[in-house]
């Protein structure tokens, strides 16, 4: 069963009087329970591929469907209530919320979700305990190694129970050791819980843990090919 | 769905992180508060100062004054002209049904001795009607009577500042006093009445028969000249009925003919009083409108450091958006911040207001009234300077792109 569908999907910013193609028809069917890599270099379009997939932008033509809802059709608070519902972000700078606790961070979600306090409380305990964060509940980001700030930030993306993780560059600031361990977190993630893990790289050693290697390349796919996770 | 309690937590954190920009943005609002509540506390002061001096003055009153006519061609001033009797007192007293009670008035300024001591002050000849006219009781003692004014007998009232600088704490009835060297027997002393609308001291006179005062005091152009009379209407009611009336009386016995000007002047101070009072509450406003446009400047000052605080926190917007933060969600915590700001702010600046105008009377001496309304008036408003000046900040914020503002350094 495809959980994200995209056909012929294009994205034209224009920039004064010149059109940028950043994509220009990129069609894409990902499993769900999948695990893809997204790699190319800087400029092939595939943070915008990555932006319209997390339904923080819209596609200028083509269509994209996310467990079978058009995206395309969706107001602007719909498509926070999707971002919310069914995608755990998580970004190469970490992006926690530096005045808030760890599992104040982790609560975020829950609450633009609208679920009662003691709810919040009870999963983000759970969720950062599943990370390996038990006894860190309310370290601040700035207390936290990265490799545990990264952690928090699973932990953030999980707690809603979204089906889907995006990842940019997960492990781009964290050391070799830490990024294995960040890793063997998302491969657990995808075997036991089969949440679909979407991650872009530029490392090899980072892409062998997928099972799926799509290559951007000027705004289009030049190579999409299956394997077996090393 | 929007979630006010944690919206609420997120608002004080962000408020505590910066405390010196917060306090100093609150300032404005204290100061804006502050002088609302203090401003109208001295103006709604000085109206109820002004609303005891027209009941100590006496109610329901007007005031006959002579002259105010043209003499030959000439205007002259009320008052110039000695034109009114004894006869025209009775005669209002009898025969206007609107009038309570009337006093003719003869007063002047007398030295007054009593053993080592003297003390200049105003004597008024009058009636026993006076004390009903002013709303005047007795200290101690008695009032004269009709027979006292019929037969001229040489008694006198005292006014509390003329026994205190005669007397001192000795009981001055029964004494004897020279006003302008002729003996009086005092018989009572009025009680306390404190300042006119003007200042004066009322406690600063001496009461005596209108009699005496024509025959042994102040002399006369004319047998029965009294200066000026007050006369009290039996209700407010009556005031315009009895000002009538005594005009169309007085005309006749001063045979002033259809076409000829009056020879006296009817006014009516009740009237005048409730003039100055209006006019105090005109300013009162306007002093409370002046004192709101500081609570502008400080809505101003919010909307400045909110605008400052959206643009620090736009990588917290992105994050924010991106896990599924709504429109109103944002809007909400910036509106909620700004109205943080603005409603402590205005809590402080009620407490700087009410000690402030207290502060105020004890140092100036001038009286202030703190009412509930000007309170609530200052902190309502402040509320909605809040929301006002909070809201285009939490819009600017809210329309942010979420991919911009998660790149944002």
């Amino acid at each position: 069963m495809a959980i994200i569908e995209a056909q012929g999907i294009t994205k034209v910013y224009s920039l004064g009087d010149i059109n940028v193609n950043a994509l220009s028809g990129v069609s894409l069917t990902i499993k769900k329970g999948g695990f893809a890599a997204v790699m190319g270099p800087s400029g092939s379009g595939k943070s915008t591929f990555m932006n319209i997939l997390g339904c923080l932008d819209k596609p200028t033509n083509g269509k994209y469907l996310l467990e079978d809802i058009d995206i395309g059709n969706l107001e602007r608070d719909e498509l926070a209530g999707i971002r919310n519902k069914k995608i755990g972000f998580i970004f190469q700078g970490f992006n926690l919320l530096p005045r808030a606790s760890a599992i104040e961070n982790v609560e975020l979600p829950m609450l633009y979700g609208g679920i009662s306090v003691k709810e919040r409380r009870q999963r983000a305990m759970a969720v950062l305990k599943g990370v390996g964060l038990e006894g860190r509940e309310d370290h601040h980001p700035n207390q936290l190694s990265g490799g545990q700030q990264q952690r928090v930030a699973i932990a953030r993306a999980l707690v809603n129970d979204a089906p889907i993780i995006l990842a940019d560059e997960p492990t781009g600031n964290l050391d070799s050791k830490t990024s294995a361990e960040i890793m063997e977190l998302f491969v657990k993630l995808n075997t036991e819980s089969n949440i679909t893990i979407i991650l872009v790289t530029h490392e090899n050693d980072i892409a062998a843990y997928s099972r799926r290697i799509i290559k951007f390349l000027d705004g289009r796919i030049i190579a999409d090919e299956q394997k077996e996770r090393l | 769905m929007i979630n006010i309690p944690s919206t609420l937590r997120i608002s004080f954190r962000a408020l505590k992180v910066n405390k010196m920009r917060s306090a100093l943005t609150m300032l404005g609002i204290i100061i804006g508060v502050g002088a609302v509540i203090a401003m109208l506390a001295v103006g709604t002061g000085a109206s109820k100062k002004i609303a005891e001096q027209i009941s100590s003055m006496g109610s329901n009153l007007l005031i006959i004054l002579p002259g105010a006519t043209t003499a030959g061609g000439v205007r002259m001033g009320a008052g110039t002209q000695p034109t009114l009797t004894m006869g025209d007192a009775e005669a209002i007293q009898k025969e206007c049904p609107a009038v309570q009670d009337v006093a003719p008035i003869l007063n002047g300024v007398a030295q007054v001795v009593y053993g080592h001591q003297n003390w200049s002050t105003g004597v008024v000849g009058t009636t026993p009607g006076m004390l009903s006219v002013r709303d005047w009781s007795l200290a101690s003692g008695r009032p004269f009577t009709q027979q006292d004014v019929k037969s001229a007998t040489k008694v006198c009232l005292l006014g509390q500042t003329v026994v205190d600088n005669l007397f001192g704490d000795m009981d001055p009835v029964r004494q004897i006093i020279r006003i302008k060297k002729v003996p009086f027997t005092v018989i009572g002393v009025l009680t306390k009445k404190g300042q006119s609308a003007h200042g004066q001291d009322q406690d600063d006179t001496i009461y005596v028969p209108v009699t005496t005062a024509q025959k042994k005091l102040f002399g006369t152009t004319f047998p029965g000249m009294v200066r000026i009379m007050m006369v009290k209407a039996k209700s407010t009611e009556d005031l315009a009925p009895a000002e009538k009336q005594i005009n169309e009386l007085l005309r006749q016995r001063h045979h002033i003919g259809q076409k000829q000007e009056n020879d006296f002047t009817v006014r009516n101070l009740t009237q005048i009083m409730e003039t100055a009072e209006q006019s105090t509450k005109v300013m009162t406003l306007l002093l409370g409108a002046i004192a709101s446009v500081s609570l502008l400047v400080g809505g101003i000052g919010i909307m400045n450091i909110m605008l400052v605080s959206v643009t620090e926190r736009t990588r917290e917007i992105g994050i924010r958006m991106a896990i599924g933060a709504k429109t109103w969600d944002i809007r909400l915590q910036f509106i909620i911040e700004a109205l943080t700001l603005s409603l402590v702010g205005g809590i402080v600046g009620i407490i700087v207001g009410v000690s402030g105008s207290k502060i105020l009377s004890v140092l100036a001496g001038w009286s202030t009234v703190i009412s509930p309304f000007s309170i609530l008036l200052a902190f309502g408003f402040s509320g909605l300077v809040g929301i006002f000046f909070g809201f285009y900040p939490a819009y600017k914020a809210s329309l942010l792109d979420p991919i911009d503002a998660l790149r944002y350094e």
